[in-house]
């Protein structure tokens, strides 16, 4: 690679990593659908899907193939221009904030960090914009319908975005005042030197914004025991019931993929993102390859172990009502996210 | 890089601008207003002034242009009539558009020193963070009209509930 430019490197290593971490998220997002459909089976005491493959390991394929062979519906009484482009949006802000998730250790390939797209200094911050940006999809496809239906689960699924949000910026501030950075490199180092005594949810007695995190979480993804906008018993599929093939297939991309980024996000916040819960107490072992993909592997257990817990509350807990989820949100999640701001503030300014 | 991007995001915010008078339907104006908003956002970015960036995209395009969108929802506004204008704004708004946009031309031009000439894209390059300088200053210089804009914003949230509120009788 010597004749080439650094900034050439720079461009051909970044379209590499978009490409392959793109690849990485869709996968993943179709195996969580196949991981949610199997743990939900078997906490209902069934099989889930069995039938495709080997346990259903190509059931996402199948799914793939229907929904792209489907016929593509398009209302007549709708906007058509939004009702196109709404689930483009939604599925577009629900991929670009993985750009900023560093998933790996620091390790420099020709001066370009390979385990992240990029690190940007106020990663949080954009990761936290490109969230609020989320809620047109979501919004214009409801309005777009022309359904009441639609309409009714979109005004749902807006208010309680725009709602949540607060909690959820806010549960974030005690981590960032403890890392003194928004950078999401440096808030995964501030957690990084005694392994698992060090993560903010266990050293770092975050554990209250962690909680607050989750639940605001599980709203602004729409998602059991706040999937309101989608209550298939009162709204027949919220705002997408009049979506079909793959403009459907689109918004159910981006539910799955807002779940596995909120994941990346907790990982990164309050589990020390990609360092070893063991800290140095595990002497190293294997290769150089060995020891650059092991934080990797922390990462994604962590990740996963997320997602699972997404899809055990799923299968165990009922529906919020309309009120209660406001006033959930406004009247104890943010008072408490507020509480744990001071007094982290204020324990950081008596011990430094 | 930089300059294109400058140019790139200026030409789409005009865009949208124009766009957001031409549309007839509130909707496609309110979303032409979010893309203005977001490609404010990208020339603060460019600009070095990161957090301003984050900030336009959380606050204006993320919450307040979701509640216009949401009030027109509601609402169910129709299209708009078109009309060929008064007359008014023929004979003053198209000379006093003109008379203002020379007026604050010739005011950059010749307080050029004064004001100084912004470093497009130099910011970015040398990895500054302007969020620790930003709060610095908030938080000691200007705590005073800082804590008093909050105050007055608290005000106003009082006032709207106060006005919102239906008298029970």
């Amino acid at each position: 690679m010597s004749h080439l430019s650094p900034f050439q490197i720079f461009l051909l290593l970044s379209i590499v990593k978009i490409a392959v971490v793109l690849v990485i998220l869709l996968t993943t997002v179709a195996y969580t659908v196949l991981l949610e459909r199997k743990v939900l089976g078997h906490i209902q005491n069934r099989w889930g899907p069995s039938r495709v493959g080997p346990f259903g390991l190509l059931q996402p394929l199948a799914d793939g193939i229907k929904l792209f062979l489907k016929e593509d519906l398009m209302p007549l009484a709708a906007e058509r221009p939004l009702f196109v482009i709404a689930p483009i949006i939604a599925l577009t802000c629900a991929l670009i904030s993985i750009a900023v998730v560093p998933f790996g250790a620091v390790h420099r390939i020709h001066g370009v960090d390979i385990f992240a797209i990029t690190d940007i200094n106020i990663g949080l911050l954009v990761i936290l914009g490109i969230t609020s940006i989320g809620v047109y999809g979501i919004a214009l496809s409801g309005w777009s319908s022309n359904n009441k239906f639609s309409l009714l689960g979109s005004l749902r699924a807006t208010s309680q975005m725009v709602s949540y949000e607060l909690a959820l910026g806010l549960s974030l501030v005690g981590v960032v005042l403890r890392a003194q950075s928004l950078s999401l490199r440096t808030i995964v180092e501030s957690q990084s030197a005694h392994g698992l005594l060090s993560w903010n949810f266990f050293g770092g007695y975050q554990f209250v914004a962690f909680f607050i995190y989750l639940m605001a979480a599980y709203a602004e993804t729409n998602r059991a025991p706040f999937d309101l906008p989608e209550a298939e018993s009162e709204l027949v599929a919220g705002y997408h019931t009049e979506y079909s093939s793959m403009k459907f297939a689109m918004f159910f991309m981006a539910e799955y993929a807002n779940m596995v980024i909120v994941s990346c996000v907790a990982t990164l916040m309050f589990f020390g993102g990609a360092s070893s819960p063991f800290g140095n107490l595990i002497p190293a072992f294997g290769g150089a390859v060995v020891q650059a993909l092991l934080p990797v592997f922390w990462f994604v257990v962590k990740v996963f172990a997320f997602l699972l817990l997404y899809i055990w509350v799923r299968g165990t807990l009922p529906r919020f009502r309309y009120d209660q989820l406001m006033s959930f949100g406004w009247k104890f999640l943010l008072p408490l996210a507020m509480a744990n701001i001071i007094i982290t503030s204020l324990v950081l300014a008596l011990h430094g | 890089m930089q300059l294109a991007l400058f140019i790139i995001f200026g030409a789409l915010a005009v865009a949208g601008a124009l766009n957001l008078l031409l549309q007839r339907h509130p909707i496609n104006s309110a979303l032409s207003l979010v893309v203005v908003m977001m490609s404010l956002a990208v020339l603060y970015w460019s600009l070095g002034a990161e957090f301003l960036a984050a900030a336009q995209v959380i606050v204006y395009s993320g919450a307040i242009m979701v509640l216009f969108v949401f009030v027109i929802m509601l609402l169910n506004a129709g299209k708009e009539e078109k009309t060929t204008g008064s007359r008014a704004a023929y004979i003053a708004g198209f000379p006093g558009a003109a008379a203002i946009f020379c007026l604050l031309t010739f005011v950059f031009l010749s307080e050029q020193k004064a004001l100084g000439v912004a470093n497009l894209g130099g910011h970015l390059n040398s990895g500054l963070n302007n969020i620790e300088e930003l709060s610095r200053v908030l938080f000691t210089k200007l705590l005073l009209p800082f804590e008093v804009t909050s105050v007055l914003i608290l005000v106003a949230i009082l006032g709207a509930v106060v006005l919102a509120r239906k008298e029970d009788q």
